[in-house]
């Protein structure tokens, strides 16, 4: 666990970075930092690994001053991630994986080997370990500072804007990766961005700073969505606030009619007559095909492999978010979503007007 | 043409104290220590300013006031106050002129070094002799080895002036045929120097391509 008790810093020109800043980043946590630019984020970070000295208050690392150890032998003990990687150009990437190791005094083929797994582990293909760094993509680059700051084990790990300077696509796939690893890792992250989105998509809590370094509020994101603390935090978090907030509620509450399903192999006369606007069709293992409207239907015999199907839109009942399930109704003429089990088959439709009480609901929730 | 056929083809240049091959071991002598001890001043002052930043100042004003030196009265003025007993009064000369662009390549090549690498150096735990030494001096390599080549080329030419006070080297070729109208033997010695400097061009060519990493130099080249 990282603790800050009161930490102030004032820069020598009188910039107060951070102000009187009390908060718990908890192990096996991502703790992320957010705020606008200035606003003490980097200051914040930076006195953890002590690259920059606090001017009052204390900083704990499992209980222990952080200002008691030397600064070198405790950074080799945290992991330090920065926007533009800083890789180091005249090596080779495995041996920019392996910088902290060699520090620690490892033989080279061990930590040359436990390089070549935290390559692999980060999802870089093996064969880039000889190359130099310039021969890489940022994304890459990217990745390969996060294999270097998990070289040595190091329980924390300190990420200051890792993924701001690639593209967004890139940027999502570092950051299901990065949840990814910490599932399998269970590191206690400090994460820095700029980015609200970024932030309620990594955190387990996020800490909002106002400019002046003060902690605006400290929640989990779902929270955060709901229950903004102040009017700075509201325009902080932003216009989509509501339909993000979706994100962090499951869908599994939602109702199920199984009664809207119909395999593919029925008679076209025998759901011709359904009083249904929509009919979801599903093949022989359940997997889904389509929408059908009976009333559109054919005057003409055979199945219902024979009749096109309109599109659809899928989420995932024990997994995805009220958003997902907003998105699904979202792709589909027919304005329901179809609710589907971890292994794609339909569990049942979600309509509309099933998904407009779960969003009342919510919004009831709000307002009390 | 004529005149380098007559200087080359004369065996008579080709032994003795006046001979080619000894000349060009006083000239390579001259040159070589006193880019010796200009890189043990210049080298280390360089990374110790351009590292810790302290001195800055003091590199910039000390390196233009060297250069506007005269190395030839500089050495004038060390013969008359030395006398010409030893190898001195023309290494000191020498010397002053080699220091300027060593230590300021060094110096900026140094301070030059992207600031995030630096921090990423020290972030992930180096100490501070450590960043200079793992880290720094790498990647700043190409410009220190650009300083040194500078230095040596100029060396290499100025060198020649130790003629003048009666000392030897290919310079003596140029001097002595000029006093003596003699002018295959200027000549001739303006090429030995010309291809010295040749040589320590493609010597540092050489160095570089063995010690700076790909990692440096391909970045280079491909921006
Ligand atoms: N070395 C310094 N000397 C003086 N002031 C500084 C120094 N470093 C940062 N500051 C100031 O401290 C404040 C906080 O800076 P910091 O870098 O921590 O902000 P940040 O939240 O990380 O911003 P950004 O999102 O732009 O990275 C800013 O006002 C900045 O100008
Ligand atoms: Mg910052």
């Amino acid at each position: 666990m990282i603790t800050f008790d009161g930490v102030t810093k004032r820069y020598p020109d009188g910039t107060v970075a951070v102000d009187e800043l009390s908060l718990e980043a908890p192990t096996g946590e991502i703790t992320v930092l957010v705020g606008p630019s200035g606003c003490g984020k980097t200051t914040s970070l930076r006195m953890i690994n002590r690259m920059i000295d606090p001017s009052a208050g204390r900083i704990l690392l499992d209980g222990a001053d952080v200002t008691t150890v030397d600064p070198p032998t405790l950074r080799r003990g945290i992991g330090y991630v920065i926007q533009q990687a800083g890789l180091f150009p005249h090596r080779k990437i495995v041996d920019n994986v392996a910088t902290v190791p060699y520090l620690l005094g490892w033989d080279r083929k061990k930590a040359r080997s436990r390089a070549m797994d935290l390559l692999e582990l980060v999802g870089l293909d093996p064969g880039l370990a000889g190359r130099y760094p310039f021969q890489l993509s940022g994304g890459q680059q990217q990745r390969v500072g996060v294999a270097r700051a998990l070289a040595a084990d190091p329980p924390v790990l300190l990420m200051d804007e890792p993924f701001s300077a690639v593209d967004p696509i890139v940027r999502a796939s570092l950051q299901d990766e990065l949840l990814r690893l910490q599932a399998e890792l269970n590191k206690t992250i400090v994460f820095v961005t700029h980015d609200i989105d970024e932030a309620v998509k990594l955190g387990d809590r996020v800490a909002v700073l106002r400019v002046g370094g003060r902690l605006a509020q400290l929640a989990a994101p779902a929270e955060l969505l709901a229950e903004p603390a102040d009017d700075f935090v509201r325009e902080f978090l932003g216009r989509d606030r509501g339909i993000r907030r979706l994100s962090f509620i499951p869908a599994d509450g939602l109702s199920l009619r199984t009664d809207l399903v119909v395999p593919v192999s029925a008679d076209v006369s025998s759901v011709r007559g359904t009083a249904e606007a929509w009919l979801a069709v599903v093949d022989a293992e359940g997997g889904p095909l389509g929408w059908i409207a009976p009333k559109d239907l054919p005057d003409s015999g055979g199945t219902l492999a024979e009749v096109p199907a309109a599109p659809y839109g899928t989420f995932v009942r024990g997994r995805d978010s009220l958003r997902a399930a907003l998105d699904a109704t979202l792709l589909s003429p027919s304005g329901n979503a179809l609710a589907v089990d971890g292994s794609g088959r339909v569990e049942g439709v979600v309509t509309r007007e099933a998904l407009g009480e779960a969003l009342t609901r919510i919004a009831e929730d709000a307002r009390g | 043409m004529n005149f380098l056929i007559d200087f080359f083809g004369d065996p008579a240049n080709w032994s003795g104290p006046d001979g080619i091959p000894l000349r060009f071991a006083e000239h390579l002598q001259y040159t070589g220590l006193s880019l010796l001890i200009a890189a043990l001043i210049a080298v280390p002052l360089g990374l110790w300013i351009g590292h810790t930043g302290r001195g800055a100042l003091a590199v910039v004003l000390s390196a233009n006031a060297a250069r506007a030196l005269p190395t030839l009265g500089l050495l004038v003025l060390i013969v008359l106050l030395m006398g010409v007993g030893s190898d001195a009064p023309v290494l000191i000369p020498l010397v002053a002129l080699a220091v300027p662009p060593i230590l300021v390549n060094t110096y900026e090549g140094i301070r030059g070094v992207d600031p995030d690498l630096r921090d990423a150096a020290y972030g992930m735990g180096l100490r501070g002799g450590q960043v200079l030494g793992r880290v720094l001096v790498p990647v700043a390599l190409p410009l220190i080895l650009l300083g040194l080549r500078t230095a040596a080329i100029q060396v290499v030419a100025t060198a020649t002036v130790a003629a003048y006070v009666g000392l030897g080297g290919l310079g003596r070729y140029i001097i002595d045929g000029l006093a003596t109208q003699k002018y295959p033997l200027t000549v001739g010695g303006a090429v030995l120097v010309a291809l010295l400097a040749l040589a320590v061009q493609g010597l540092f060519t050489l160095i570089q391509r063995v010690c700076v990493s790909p990692g440096v130099s391909g970045r280079q080249k491909t921006r």
